[in-house]
């Protein structure tokens, strides 16, 4: 818990109209490691990973007070850009959603909306990305296939291609594996275990070993509150409350 | 046992309406190819008038009626495209303006088409134009007449809900999961209006391109004040111009002729044609569809 932080909440609040989502939040993410997220549905942890890339932003008549900082900036000032934002926080969602474009023009997708034109600059991006998101042996020969036209599990390694090609620092990774099988699933997560010596990973999952299997540290979510936030392995054999280890146990959520 | 009867004679009469609706589709194809066929010829489409519209051929209204939905579809898909996009990717659902927005939309695809012609001349000629005049040209007379910019434009206001209408429905089929994963790349809102949402919805916007073509070669009352010439030997070439158009030639030949008998075969194969330029327009936006729809491979 002593690496160097990269991510700094201060009592956040978040509300959806009048219902109160999160209830005063602090936490310290370090750089460079993988942080899960753990809670009954409901529990406010996604909405927390979304308060990380102003993703929560879209939707309507909500409410949020505290401190988001992200590299000792607070990402809630007013003259945060946040397009800026949210190309150092990328996201990978629940289901997989790939473009109705080509492979090749999906992983091209945010390189452009940058600017970058040169063909070699693209290509090379492209390449880059699909051989971190482990992809490119399976799809180096089909860039002009459409990204649909691949399995749920490439699909998912493709929207991380995706992410990984407007270089982002921190990957926010929202359920990434839950619709997938588990010869997949395994995929994603040795995955994350390789991004993680580059990026600072943050990871929802309703998944007990997953979360047991890839991440340092471990926060519980429950009705908004962050119960208890330590590291993985001390959370998964001998956590600090009793609530924590009937979650983890299974006995309730 | 009772179920099953009933479901029987669902399909029947579902099945039977199928086969009305067709079955009047063809008779009038047919009845008016073969009131027309005598008529139908190379010549019939390429010459002009003559004789008192007695003889002769059609080829200054197919020009006017292919002219006048080209630029009415030049002003009409453009802003009811743009109105769609605002009011489906923008405005804020519940908001009083979007809400005026969509009761104009609602209430101006309600209104009768004889309407549009008198707003038009009231509007585009009376006012707009005479005051073009005023402006440029010292009072001569050049804008404040029927033409086919009034009568086009008058026409696209006619069809602008159509387009509106479809294009809507096709931006509330792209997935939010598009719009949510183009942000958080670090698009902006009009990148993700450009890149991912306009080229999901091309099909819907060149579906409301082909109502609005079949809407406006068939309408005759938007131009009756605003543009279409009884008889008009060439075709038009400056915006100033008046034009003939198919649908007002058959409303011409059917009720001033001076010998309506001598006219029917000519009105039989007007029509004729008239269908045959909808069906020629819309075929064009087809194709265009169905090549986005390969292109983009959903």
């Amino acid at each position: 818990m002593n690496a160097n932080s990269k991510i700094k909440v201060e009592n956040l609040n978040f509300f959806y109209g009048p219902k109160k989502a999160l209830n005063n939040v602090s936490i310290i993410i370090p750089d460079k490691k993988v942080t899960a997220l753990i809670g009954p549905s409901g529990c406010g942890k996604s909405t927390f990973l979304r308060t990380l890339n102003r993703m929560n932003d879209l939707i309507t008549s909500t409410n949020i007070d505290g401190k988001v900082l992200i590299d000792d900036v607070n990402i809630y000032e007013k003259n945060i850009d946040i397009v800026e934002l949210r190309k150092k926080v990328g996201m990978i969602f629940q289901k997989s959603n790939p473009f109705p474009k080509s492979i090749y023009e999906n992983v091209a997708y945010g390189p452009r909306i940058n600017g970058i034109k040169s063909k070699n600059q693209l290509d090379e991006i492209v390449e880059q990305s699909l051989i971190r998101s482990a992809l490119w042996s399976e799809v180096k020969d089909d860039l002009n296939k459409s990204g649909l036209s691949l399995s749920g599990g490439q699909q998912q390694r493709l929207c991380i291609a995706r992410a990984l090609a407007v270089d982002p620092e921190i990957i926010l990774m929202d359920e990434p594996a839950s619709a997938l099988d588990p010869i997949s699933t395994t995929k994603i997560e040795d995955l994350i275990f390789e991004l993680k010596n580059n990026y600072t990973i943050i990871i929802v999952t309703h998944n007990m070993q997953q979360a047991a299997r890839v991440s340092d540290n471990t926060a519980f979510f429950y009705m908004g509150d962050l119960i208890e936030y330590t590291s993985t392995q001390k959370m998964f054999t001998n956590p600090e409350l009793q609530q924590t280890e009937d979650y983890i146990r299974g006995r309730f959520g | 046992m009772n179920n099953k009867l009933f479901g029987k004679t669902t399909v029947l009469i579902s099945a039977l309406s199928a086969i009305l609706i067709i079955a009047a589709l063809i008779y009038i194809l047919l009845e008016i190819y073969l009131g027309g066929r005598s008529v139908l010829s190379w010549e019939f489409i390429t010459s002009e008038p003559k004789e008192g519209m007695t003889a002769g051929g059609i080829f200054p209204a197919i020009v006017g009626t292919v002219l006048l939905v080209l630029i009415m579809s030049l002003a009409c898909v453009p802003i009811g495209t743009i109105t769609a996009i605002y009011l489906n990717e923008y405005a804020s659902k519940k908001s009083i303006f979007t809400r005026m927005i969509r009761f104009a939309v609602n209430t101006l695809s309600g209104v009768p088409a004889i309407v549009f012609g008198l707003f038009g001349l009231g509007f585009f000629i009376q006012f707009i134009g005479n005051g073009m005049d005023k402006a440029f040209y010292n009072s001569e007379l050049h804008w404040a007449q029927p033409n086919i910019l009034w009568a086009s434009l008058t026409m696209a206001f006619l069809t602008i809900p159509v387009v509106i209408v479809s294009v809507e429905e096709s931006l509330k089929t792209v997935p939010d999961d598009l719009r949510a994963a183009s942000l958080s790349l670090g698009a902006t809102k009009w990148q993700t209006i450009r890149k991912v949402i306009i080229p999901n919805s091309v099909s819907g916007i060149l579906t409301g391109s082909i109502l609005a073509i079949g809407r406006g070669a068939g309408e005759v009352a938007p131009i009756l004040f605003t543009g279409a010439a009884y008889f008009l030997p060439y075709t038009p070439t400056q915006l100033t111009d008046q034009f003939m158009n198919l649908g007002y030639h058959i409303y011409v030949m059917a009720t001033q002729s001076t010998d309506v008998e001598a006219t029917k075969g000519i009105q039989y194969a007007t029509a004729f044609i008239l269908l045959a330029c909808t069906f020629f327009l819309s075929f064009i936006a087809i194709i265009i569809r169905y090549r986005f729809r390969k292109k983009i491979n959903i």
